[in-house]
């Protein structure tokens, strides 16, 4: 252990292996350092793990109907109680979480690569490029994005898949503008200089060189997108325009215990909780996450 | 910018900018904004093109149903102008909402364009006091947190500014409705105002705090009030949470500039050092991001009329998504987006202008 | 008696291996007399100057033995206390106008505040005190430099801006914090005989910081020099050439000569002293 910590924190380290894992390491030990951001990756995790091990920990099924215990209060048998079907709120919360990160992952896999790709393009040929690409950017950056989602949504048709190309639509044009100002910065680097002398390809510098240069502006801006790709699908799927039922989404939840919010209010009330926590976790973790990748933004956004 | 006569003496560097320069200045701004907008306006144009007409694999079918005989389904289609060529239908369109016609909304069988000239006051109203709020609380609690960076009361600020972007809107609106209606009845429930009180106001402005002072109604004026009370406070607290974050960062960067410390050797009192020599930069930021904010808050109302029932332009957007009433939805997103747009710009502009740096 | 007594003086930063001190244990003794303080850049000169005022600011910590400024103790003064003293009796020239004028305020307000803040005046007298002290900073056509904004005005002409604000409340000791680095050579002499002349005909104290040596010595009665926070040699203003430490001299030997016949400037051979 210890020498591997030797090994990790070495000044001087000899393969590119080492050195990458080195860097990491120190990240790593500066974010833990941090107790919000502390708290926002053990929620992360945590996020993970119950989504991975969902049917294991939750009690009963998320969708099995139990009509003779409907509308049950909070207790140590229903943790957070039953919903108007008698289903356990806490099994569907848990349950949910699956549906949680697969939208949060998939926004980010197809939003984040296509940002990335038309910043990066922009920012490396500039002139005319740059322009036409920006001003679409410009345009998506200036429109409101919940609206949009709901006249893509409005479109598509309601479902899960299309909530989160709506919602990914809408997502990719930050990440293309700081793409596009890493890129220039980085343009009349002697280092990009020398690779083209070497008679490397537009492509391969883009994806080689350009492109990693960018991740780390990019990590810190997607975790603290995560709580508004949370918000705007549980706004949908509240809407009923995303997640379809039976599925256990929690925005969806939501809408079904508004009815009851008056008598019921847990119906309600603990879908919403797991959505405020699971969202401050990447608030927090992408706050701690600026200040040790990003310290010249310090508390903006 | 300046208005100093040539006589000055001007060393190395000193720029003397004729008097009338700044009116061109000011005219050149106006007309990029001009541009700019109406680039953006085309651009949104084209994107609701996009939704309405090229996304749905059949609008014809949307409109006539599947029982249609061949005859009626091609009648409907040539009516709907969907034989012409794509540019053409889209010069139509645009055309069509430049002179107003945003189309028929199935679900009120009435004109968009006057439904939405109905229900956007209400949305105005709604946000304008959220906005207020946020302004008003958020702003000294950020110059606060930055004065006393590192405290207690700069983590629970900081805490709260946080939870603005992590707590759904509708959510929060629930549990308030179920707190302070239904359980502690400080506050009205749902709507607008009480039924009884409805068609008593004639709209004038269509806003009703307005209508009913006018109108000389103290009794429906504080029904609205105690209505309007809790869903502004709401729009308000994600307000306050943006603008309290903004302002701090803002203020931060302020508080360690020399300036601040030649102010601090003059002997400036504390209170004018940090509202006049530190705020005073940031002023021209500040209004940027209140009509971010403002204009966020005309996109949060979606959520939040829903759930309070406000009969304001969110709501009746989301009326029209569960009908399937493309013309409302599309029409209700084109005025959202154009307001969302102008203000965005117009804080651009505003910015250029008011600093006087800016103005060389 | 003297004017300003310092004992011991201490600035200490916070870092990843516990503070670390920048000025360490600095004393020094001023009556109306012109001192300067002359060492290079980074050698804690200008934290020396505020922490004078009770201005470090956080992270940083000053601590002292004694700090006394006309029999007042500055130690013991709340920072209410402090603010009656600094501009009124006690001021500082700071170091760059292009930092350190505010930027979106009009000049002439700024100077008018410095007075606002210790003296109670009409509108009209304020604006005529403001209108003669530029004048006394020889800024022809002072009323019309007064409507500009510091971006409208040349470095040379915000530095006697600043000169201005600093003066206007007369205060006793006037700390001047490299008040003429930022400008061209051409102004530089201007600016000093200004602050020397102005400083003459008030009685005032004068703690001129420099790195320049030389600029020093012609303009201060008693020089200190001082290397990574301490003072390593003190002496009058005529005895420089006669200074013993090794740092000293490797500053005066640094400076270009009128003829030069060497052909590369020496290097301070920082290895004859232990100072680090
Ligand atoms: N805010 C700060 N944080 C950490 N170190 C500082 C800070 N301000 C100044 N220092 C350190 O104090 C030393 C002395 O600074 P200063 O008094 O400004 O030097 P100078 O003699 O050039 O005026 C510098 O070397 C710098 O490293
Ligand atoms: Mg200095």
């Amino acid at each position: 252990m210890n020498s591997l910590q030797q090994w990790l924190s070495d000044e001087s380290p000899e393969t590119r292996w080492q050195a990458s894992l080195g860097r990491s390491w120190r990240l790593l030990r500066m974010l833990m350092k941090n107790p919000l951001a502390l708290l926002g990756s053990l929620i992360i995790i945590g996020l993970i793990l119950i989504a991975a091990f969902a049917p294991w920990i939750a009690p009963q099924s998320p969708i099995g109907q139990d009509l003779g215990n409907r509308l049950l209060p909070p207790s140590s048998e229903h943790l957070m109680g039953t919903d108007e079907l008698g289903r356990d709120i806490f099994s569907r919360v848990i349950h949910g979480s699956r549906i949680t990160l697969l939208i949060v992952a998939l926004v980010a896999i197809i939003s984040a690569p296509l940002g990335l790709l038309i910043g990066a393009v922009s920012g490396y040929f500039g002139g005319w490029v740059d322009k036409l690409l920006m001003g679409i950017t410009d345009v998506f950056l200036s429109m409101p994005k919940l609206i949009l989602a709901l006249a893509f949504v409005a479109a598509l048709g309601p479902g899960i898949e299309n909530a989160i190309i709506a919602i990914a639509i809408t997502a990719w044009p930050v990440y293309a503008r700081i793409a596009r100002a890493e890129t220039q910065t980085f343009r009349q680097s002697e280092f990009i200089a020398a690779t083209q002398m070497l008679g490397a390809s537009d492509t391969r510098i883009i994806v080689r060189h350009v492109l990693p240069l960018c991740t780390s502006s990019m990590i810190v801006r997607m975790t603290l997108d995560m709580a508004g790709i949370i918000l705007t699908a549980a706004g949908l799927g509240f809407l009923g325009l995303g997640a379809q039922p039976p599925l256990p989404e929690w925005g969806a939840m939501i809408s079904r215990g508004r009815t009851f919010i008056l008598d019921q209010w847990w119906v309600a009330t603990m879908p919403g909780i797991a959505i405020i926590v699971v969202s401050l976790g990447f608030c927090f973790l992408g706050d701690g996450l600026r200040d040790v990748l990003d310290p010249r933004h310090e508390g903006q956004r | 910018m300046s208005s100093s006569p040539s006589s000055l003496p001007a060393p190395s560097g000193h720029v003397i900018t004729p008097h009338h320069a700044r009116w061109l200045v000011i005219v050149r701004k106006l007309l990029s904004f001009l541009f700019v907008v109406a680039l953006t306006f085309l651009a949104l144009l084209a994107v609701t093109f996009f939704i309405g007409r090229i996304i749905p694999i059949d609008p014809v079918l949307a409109v006539v149903g599947d029982r249609a005989s061949n005859e009626v389904y091609e009648a409907a289609r040539v009516a709907m102008g969907l034989d012409r060529p794509l540019p053409v239908q889209f010069f139509a369109y645009v055309g069509d909402v430049l002179s107003g016609d945003l189309g028929r909304s199935v679900s009120t069988n009435r004109e968009v364009i006057s439904d939405l000239a109905r229900v956007f006051p209400a949305t105005l109203e709604m946000a304008t006091i959220g906005i207020i709020i946020g302004v008003l609380i958020g702003v000294p609690m950020g110059v606060f947190a930055a004065s006393h960076q590192g405290s207690w009361v700069d983590h629970i600020i900081r805490m709260l500014a946080l939870s603005g972007y992590a707590v759904p809107a509708f959510w929060l609106g629930l549990v308030g409705l179920a707190l302070f209606y239904a359980n502690l009845g400080w506050v009205a429930g749902p709507g607008r105002m009480d039924v009884y009180f409805e068609g008593l106001i004639e709209p004038v402005s269509g806003l009703l705090l307005v209508d009913s002072l006018l109108a000389g109604d103290t009794e429906v004026f504080w029904n609205a009030v105690s209505h309007i009370v809790l869903p502004a406070l709401i729009l308000g607290f994600f307000a306050l949470a943006y603008i309290a974050r903004m302002t701090r960062s803002f203020m931060l960067d302020q508080l360690s500039q020399e300036y601040i410390t030649t102010a601090r050797v003059k002997g400036v009192p504390g209170w004018r050092v940090l509202w006049v020599h530190a705020f005073l930069p940031i002023r021209v930021q500040l209004i940027t991001v209140i009509g971010l904010s403002y204009a966020g808050l005309l996109e949060g109302s979606v959520m939040i009329e829903t759930v309070f029932s406000w009969p304001g332009i969110g709501n009746y957007l989301t009326v029209a998504l569960l009908n399937a009433d493309m013309n409302a939805v599309l029409g209700a997103t084109l005025v959202i987006g154009m307001v969302f747009i102008i203000i965005n710009k117009l804080s651009d502009v505003l910015y250029g202008l008011l600093d006087p740096r800016s103005a060389r | 008696m003297a004017m300003l007594e310092l004992e011991n003086l201490r600035v200490s930063f916070p870092s990843a291996e516990g503070p670390v001190d920048v000025v360490k244990g600095i004393s020094l003794s001023l009556g109306r007399e012109r001192l300067g303080i002359v060492g290079e850049s980074g050698s804690g000169k200008s934290l020396t100057g505020r922490a004078i005022l009770k201005l470090i600011n956080r992270p940083g910590i000053m601590r002292a033995d004694r700090l006394e400024f006309e029999g007042i103790d500055l130690l013991s003064r709340s920072e209410r206390q402090m603010r009656h003293l600094r501009g009124a009796r006690l001021s500082m020239v700071m170091q760059d106008p292009k930092f350190s004028l505010h930027p979106v305020m009009r000049v002439g307000d700024q100077i008018a505040e410095a007075l606002r803040c210790h003296e109670r005046l009409r509108r009209r007298d304020v604006k005529a005190r403001v209108i003669a002290m530029l004048e006394k900073v020889r800024i022809n056509d002072p009323e019309a430099v007064a409507r500009l904004y510091p971006h409208q005005i040349s470095g040379g002409m915000g530095q006697r801006v600043m000169i201005a604000m600093m003066l206007i409340p007369k205060p006793d000791l006037l700390i001047a914090d490299e008040p003429t680095s930022a400008l061209d050579v051409s102004v530089q002499a201007t600016v000093l005989d200004l602050i020397d002349s102005l400083v003459t005909d008030n009685g005032m104290g004068l703690m001129l910081i420099s790195h320049d040596l030389h600029l020093v010595a012609r303009y201060c009665d008693r020089i200190l020099v001082m290397n990574a926070g301490e003072v390593v040699e003190e002496c009058a203003a005529g005895q420089l050439l006669q200074a013993t430490h090794p740092y000293t001299q490797g500053l005066l030997a640094a400076v270009p000569q009128m003829v030069e016949d060497r052909d590369a400037l020496p290097v301070i051979d920082r290895s004859r002293w232990s100072g680090t």
